[in-house]
C-alpha cells in the first residue's frame, strides 16, 4: 500500500486547507490518511461496467423553490455575532488584498 | 504583418434579476443599507439548507437560448472550495462539471470602439454558461476590510467565451452585443456600477501563425468596458515587449489601475484542481424535458440580430440605421409602433436619430419615459408629408410635443403655425422679397444662381416658416 499513500501530496492538500502543520502531526496524520485512502479504495474493486455515474445519492430532481422573497434577518441579530465590525454596519476583518499596489 | 497573435477569452459575471436570491428569500435587491438583506443561508452559516430559485434557473436557460446554446438536459450544482471572507463557508455553489448551458456563440459587428470603423462581423463561441451564487462585497480600508453580505447569495451567472477574440475592439463588440442580448430578454439591467456586470479578460500572445497558445494571464479589477479596451490595449503591449526581451512570461492574474493606465500582478494562477469541485450534497440535480425546453424558447424575444434584419428588409432602413434602432429594446418597439402609421418608416427612423434620442440624451430620459408618444410623431411625420407644415416647422413642434405635450394638430392650431401654401400670399411675400432686395436681384439676373437661395431664406423669414418651400422655390424662379 505505500506507493499508494505516495498519491497524495500532504503537504499541498494541508495548503488547501490552510492548515499549519508540524513533523510528528504530519506523520501521524499520513499514516491516519493512508488507511482513508486505502478504505475508500475498497470502492475500486466493485464492477460498475454500464451504471450511470451518480450526480446525488438521493432518487431526487427538480427540487426548487418559486421566486418570492421575505423578510431577511434583523442586522443586530448576527452583528452581534461578528468579532468585531466597522459601525456597527459592516464586519470587521483583517485586510483581505493589497488593493491597486 | 504583427508579429504576435493575440487570443482574448472573457469571462463575464451577469447577476440575473430575480425577486429573491439564489439559494434563499432574501430580497436581491441593489443599493440597501449594508447587511440589512442577510439571513443564515447568505451568510453561510453551518447547517443551512439551500434551494435554488426556479426563475433564476429558467432565465439562465433562457440566455443559453438567446446565445444559441446547447440546454443541458441533465445539470447539477457543485461546491467550488476556496478562503475568503467573502465567503464564509469556504465554498461557492457554482456548477463544474454539467453547467445548464454549453456551445453557443454570438455574433458581433458594429463599429470598432477605437476609431469608430466597421468592425467586420464575426461569430464568438460561448463555452458554457453555469449559474452561481455571487459572494459578498468587500470595502478595504487602510488596514482591514469590511464586509457587506447583501450581495452574497444572489443569483450569478458565469458566460464563458471561446478564446475567439483577436483585439480590444473585438472584446468590447462582444459585451456591447451580450449586454444588448441581456437587457432584450430581460434576464439582467447588465449596469456594472451596479456589480450587474463583471468582466474578467484571459489574455496572451504567441508568435505569429503558431499554433499552441501562449501563456495566459488573466486580468480584474474591470470597471466599465473602456477600461476593459484600455486595459487589453495595455496588456498587449506589456505582453509583446516581455517576449520581446526573451522574458517567460508566468500564469497570474494581474489587476487593472484606471488611474495609472496599466495592470499590476494579483497572484499566481491558482490552478483548477486547487478548487476541489465536488457535487453539492445539498441540492438535487436539475432535469429538463424537451417540452420545459421548448416552453422557455416560445417565451424568447427576438433577438436584436433578428431585429436589426427585419427593420434592414420591412422598413428598408440602412444597415446603420437599423443597428442604432435596435441597440435598445425600448428604442425598437417605439420605432416599430411609429413606423407601422407611418407612410415612410426611413422617416421615422431620421426623427428618432435625430431628433428624439437627442433630446432624450439631453433630458436624460429613458425612451420609456419620453413625453412623445409613438402616435404622435408618425403623425407629425404625415403633416410634412401632406405639406402642412415644413420640415422645419415640424422640428419646433417637436421641441414643444417634448417641452409639454399636446398632438401636432393641437399645437399647431394652437401657435398657428400652418404652412402657407396659398399662392396669392406666397406671392405677396415673394413680392416683397424681391423688391426689398435690388441688389441681389441684379445679382441673380447677371448670373449668380446661389443668390435664390438668399431670396428662398428672405420669403421664409418673412412667413415666419410657414410658407411652402417647394411653392416659394418655383415662385421665385418665376419672377427672378
Amino acid at each position: 500500500m505505500s506507493e499508494q499513500s505516495s498519491s497524495f501530496d500532504l503537504d499541498s492538500i494541508a495548503n488547501l486547507a490552510r492548515l499549519e502543520l508540524g513533523e510528528t502531526e504530519k506523520d501521524s496524520l499520513r499514516i491516519d490518511m493512508e488507511k482513508i485512502v486505502a478504505y475508500v479504495n475498497v470502492l475500486s474493486e466493485l464492477d460498475v461496467e454500464g451504471v450511470e455515474p451518480m450526480a446525488h445519492a438521493a432518487a431526487l430532481t427538480n427540487v426548487v423553490r418559486n421566486d418570492r422573497a421575505d423578510a431577511s434577518f434583523p442586522r443586530e441579530a448576527f452583528i452581534s455575532n461578528a468579532p468585531e465590525t466597522i459601525d456597527d454596519e459592516l464586519i470587521k476583518v483583517p485586510k483581505v488584498i493589497d488593493v491597486g499596489v | 504583418m504583427e508579429k504576435y497573435d493575440v487570443v482574448i477569452g472573457l469571462e463575464v459575471h451577469v447577476k440575473v434579476r430575480t425577486e429573491s436570491k439564489m439559494f434563499c428569500s432574501c430580497a436581491n435587491l441593489y443599493g440597501a443599507e449594508p447587511n440589512t438583506l442577510v439571513c443564515p443561508v447568505c451568510m453561510g452559516y453551518p447547517g443551512v439548507l439551500p434551494v435554488p430559485n426556479k426563475e433564476a434557473i429558467r432565465k439562465t436557460v433562457l440566455a443559453g437560448l438567446m446565445t444559441s446554446c446547447d440546454i443541458s438536459k441533465f445539470s447539477k450544482f457543485d461546491r467550488k472550495s476556496y478562503f475568503s471572507p467573502d465567503m464564509p463557508k469556504n465554498y461557492q455553489i457554482s456548477q463544474y462539471d454539467l453547467p445548464f448551458c454549453l456551445a453557443g456563440n454570438i455574433l458581433i459587428s458594429g463599429k470598432r470602439f477605437s476609431d469608430r470603423e466597421p468592425l467586420p462581423e464575426k461569430s464568438i463561441g460561448i463555452t458554457r454558461i453555469h449559474l452561481e451564487e455571487d459572494v459578498a462585497k468587500s470595502t478595504h480600508f487602510p488596514k482591514s476590510s469590511g464586509i457587506d453580505f447583501n450581495r452574497a447569495g444572489g443569483p450569478l451567472m458565469e458566460i464563458v467565451s471561446e478564446p475567439d477574440m483577436t483585439s480590444a475592439d473585438e472584446a468590447y463588440a462582444y459585451l456591447t452585443v451580450l449586454k444588448r442580448i441581456m437587457r432584450y430578454a430581460d434576464i439582467s439591467n447588465c449596469d456594472m456600477e451596479k456589480g450587474e456586470l463583471r468582466c474578467d479578460v484571459n489574455i496572451s500572445l504567441k508568435p505569429a501563425g503558431r499554433k499552441e497558445f501562449g501563456t495566459k494571464i488573466e486580468l480584474k479589477n474591470l470597471n466599465s468596458f473602456r477600461s476593459i479596451h484600455r486595459a487589453i490595449d495595455h496588456e498587449i503591449a506589456r505582453q509583446a515587449a516581455e517576449l520581446d526581451a526573451g522574458a517567460p512570461l508566468s500564469q497570474e492574474t494581474r489587476g487593472w489601475n484606471d488611474d495609472k493606465g496599466s495592470t499590476y500582478l494579483m497572484r499566481v494562477k491558482e490552478t483548477e484542481s486547487d478548487y476541489r469541485y465536488f457535487p453539492e450534497p445539498d441540492l438535487t440535480p436539475i432535469t429538463f424535458s424537451d417540452e420545459e425546453i421548448d416552453a422557455i424558447r416560445a417565451e424568447m424575444p427576438e433577438t436584436p440580430d433578428a431585429k436589426k434584419q427585419r427593420f434592414i428588409e420591412n422598413f428598408g432602413l440602412t444597415p446603420y440605421d437599423s443597428e442604432v434602432l435596435t441597440n435598445e429594446k425600448a428604442v425598437a418597439d417605439y420605432f416599430e409602433k411609429a413606423a407601422t402609421k407611418s407612410s415612410n418608416p426611413k422617416q421615422i427612423a431620421n426623427w428618432i436619430i435625430s431628433e428624439l434620442l437627442r433630446e432624450l440624451a439631453n433630458s436624460a430620459n429613458e425612451i420609456s419615459e419620453c413625453p412623445v408618444p409613438p402616435a404622435n410623431l408618425a403623425e407629425l411625420a404625415e403633416l410634412i408629408n401632406k405639406g402642412t407644415i415644413s420640415g422645419k416647422i415640424a422640428k419646433q413642434v417637436f421641441t414643444e410635443m417634448f417641452q409639454n405635450g399636446g398632438s401636432p394638430a393641437a399645437i399647431i392650431e394652437a401657435k398657428g403655425l400652418l404652412q402657407v401654401s396659398d399662392s396669392s400670399a406666397i406671392e405677396s411675400l415673394v413680392d416683397q422679397a424681391i423688391t426689398e432686395n435690388q441688389a441681389q436681384v441684379e445679382q441673380y439676373r447677371t448670373g449668380n444662381q446661389k443668390v435664390l437661395q438668399y431670396f428662398v431664406g428672405q420669403v421664409m423669414k418673412l412667413s415666419k416658416g410657414k410658407a411652402n418651400p417647394q411653392m416659394v422655390v418655383a415662385m421665385l424662379k418665376e419672377k427672378l
